[in-house]
């Protein structure tokens, strides 16, 4: 018996060295069509690092020369998902949902270490509208469009209707042009999966030819741990028909697909999709990805094609077998929230044809990744590079001032906007000299980047 | 009181009794869990687990406590050489049961896993041992 504490502090150093996450390997190339996927490496202690929310103090967010950045609303609270209205107005759905009980003492300590991350406000359940009646780019009018709702994400504009994706139904508003406000709550067109709600925002976008709503339903675990029962209609985007509300999975095997957008040059969805946690720092990359009808991505069984994850029992190699990898990886743990694609010559320059990703910054690994909006170039409908910095400094001496969730292309103005859920703003990037100043956007038809 | 002399040398050792009674089954169960998951992956399973394991946790840091308190300040504290072993024991189920607490963390099927159960195993058996040497302890000293 008195060998045994020796056994066992040596059992504890042991552990203890291999506890410590490994730290990230910045030549592991984690961004587009082929990243780098290393070793599974599931600390013992997960790596939490949270950059504590900080004020601006009058600072802005980094933008490249030629480039402007400024708040056009302020106070919001909890800002998600921006959509531009055909006649110019900017909705910004503001809402914090998620009920999921801790299942286990982890979640109770995890759900505290991450909520030192976050914005203390209170989610409005709301819409606000913003009016920029002279076209100068400033905000006229901040005012309450929709009250009453139950943590809006997904906005979407089709055919004079205005549909709001709650975290547990899909709502729909007559909408008159120039209206500043809409009675609540709308017209449910259907529910929408919302038990336990893990990851409970609720993309949307409406197809091209606008009779069809996509709806993207996050997981409701990191990687299966609160058992598969728990993810029947979960990592899945829906299709609804927008006429009759039936609904149907379009494809499956998606983490959590944070936001969608169709593609103006090929008319097909595309969505941002975040990858599990917890096996490493570079494990496993968010993705950038078009949605192919009826295909499945592979969670939880496994990523980026038939990369196995050990996690999930029982396992299944042969959903494994039919997996697809995702288009283009955007990094581990960047944590994509928004993603919307330039039209019409965009930003202009390296910014002219792709997609604009919103990143709202990791917890899982001991460097920071994500915390800043990056532009993937397109040529032909496809990424064709690298992703670009276009909106960053959100981090400064390890606290955020910020941290971007959607982004949407105004096209009619030429801008793009980025809704900031901790310091609680919508930014507005343009060109310094705007190519197209001003004149109050004619009605746009539901396609494009505009109409989400 | 007349009777507050043997009162209050039977007050400290009943209440060391019930904090270690919690790691005594609540590991020996998490252990029982542990089992039942790797044979079913039924995550239930695990779950009960993870808790068993904290509460065990939680226990054997207040018995350990008790303990170390006991071997610095005790009546008895040099009358057995065994003080400074249960001390050990104690401190070693503790340990290696936040060690397991955090094992268990893990999610999905890494949560159990050979390291898992083997400490389940490991906690199980010094609970068994911390027992035997308190209680067969206080045992002696009631038949004095």
């Amino acid at each position: 018996m008195t060998r045994l504490p020796p056994l066992a502090l040596a059992t504890v150093a042991a552990l203890s060295l291999s506890a410590c996450q490994r730290s990230s390997d910045p030549a592991i190339e984690q961004t587009g069509a082929r990243p780098e996927l290393p070793t599974q490496s599931d600390a013992l202690v997960p790596a939490m690092t949270i950059p504590t929310p900080e004020g601006w103090g009058g600072e802005l967010p980094t933008v490249p020369a030629g480039y402007t950045v400024t708040p056009i609303a302020k106070d919001l609270k909890i800002p998600r998902q921006t959509l531009v209205l055909p006649n110019g107005d900017i909705l910004v759905a503001e809402g914090s949902g998620g009920h999921a009980p801790a299942l286990r003492p982890k979640d109770l300590i995890a759900g505290f270490i991450k909520k030192q991350g976050k914005s203390s406000v209170e989610g409005g359940d709301r819409i606000t509208l913003l009016r920029d009646s002279d076209g100068d780019g400033q905000t006229d009018l901040q005012t309450t469009f929709i009250d009453g709702l139950d943590a809006p994400y997904g906005l979407a504009f089709v055919d004079n209707t205005l549909y709001v994706a709650n975290q547990g139904s899909l709502v729909s508003f007559p909408y008159t042009p120039g209206a500043t406000s809409l009675p609540g709550p709308g017209t449910e067109v259907t529910k929408l999966p919302s038990k336990i709600n893990h990851h409970w925002t609720k993309a949307l976008t409406a197809s091209a030819d606008g009779s069809r709503l996509y709806v993207g339903i996050g997981s409701n675990s990191n990687v299966g741990e609160r058992g598969l029962d728990a993810e029947e209609n979960r990592a899945v985007i829906w299709e609804i028909d927008r006429a009759t509300g039936a609904s149907r999975i379009y494809a499956s095997g998606l983490r959590n697909p944070t936001a969608l957008a169709i593609n103006p040059q090929t008319n097909q969805l595309w969505s941002v999709v975040n990858e599990r946690d917890e096996l490493g720092p570079q494990l496993v990359p968010d993705y950038l990805t078009s949605v192919r009808e009826g295909g499945f991505y592979g969670w939880p069984y496994s990523y980026y094609g038939d990369t196995v994850d050990p996690r999930v029992r029982p396992q299944r190699p042969d959903l494994v077998r039919r997996a697809l990898a995702p288009d283009y990886a955007l990094g581990s743990h960047v944590a994509a929230l928004g993603v919307d694609f330039a039209t019409g010559g965009g930003l202009g320059g390296p910014y002219s044809e792709g997609a604009f990703v919103g990143q709202h910054g990791s917890w899982n690994r001991n460097d920071p990744s994500g915390y800043k909006v990056v532009f993937v170039p397109f040529r032909n409908g496809r990424p064709s590079g690298d992703p670009i910095d276009l909106v960053t400094g959100f981090l400064k001496d390890g606290n955020a001032r910020g941290r971007p969730v959607g982004v949407t292309y105004d096209a009619p103005r030429g801008a793009l906007l980025v809704a900031d859920d901790v310091s609680n703003t919508v930014w507005r990037i343009a060109p310094a000299n705007a190519r197209r100043t001003a004149a109050r956007p004619a009605a746009r038809t539901p396609t494009g980047g505009v109409a989400r | 009181m007349d009777h507050a002399a043997p009162r209050s040398a039977g007050f400290a050792a009943p209440l060391h009794g019930i904090l270690l009674a919690f790691p005594v089954a609540l590991y020996a169960s998490a252990l029982a869990a542990d089992i039942a998951y790797l044979n079913t992956a039924e995550i239930q399973w695990t779950n009960f687990a993870q808790w068993l394991i904290a509460g065990a946790a939680l226990f054997a840091g207040l018995v350990f406590a008790w303990a170390l308190i006991g071997f610095f300040f005790g009546r008895h504290r040099r009358s057995r050489g065994g003080g400074l072993i249960y001390l050990l024991v104690v401190a070693a189920m503790l340990v290696l049961g936040i060690v397991n607490s955090f094992q268990h963390a893990r999610d999905g099927w890494h949560s159990v896993g050979t390291l898992g159960v083997a400490l389940s195993v490991v906690c199980t058996l010094l609970a068994f041992v911390a027992a035997y040497f308190a209680y067969g302890r206080s045992k002696l000293e009631n038949a004095r």
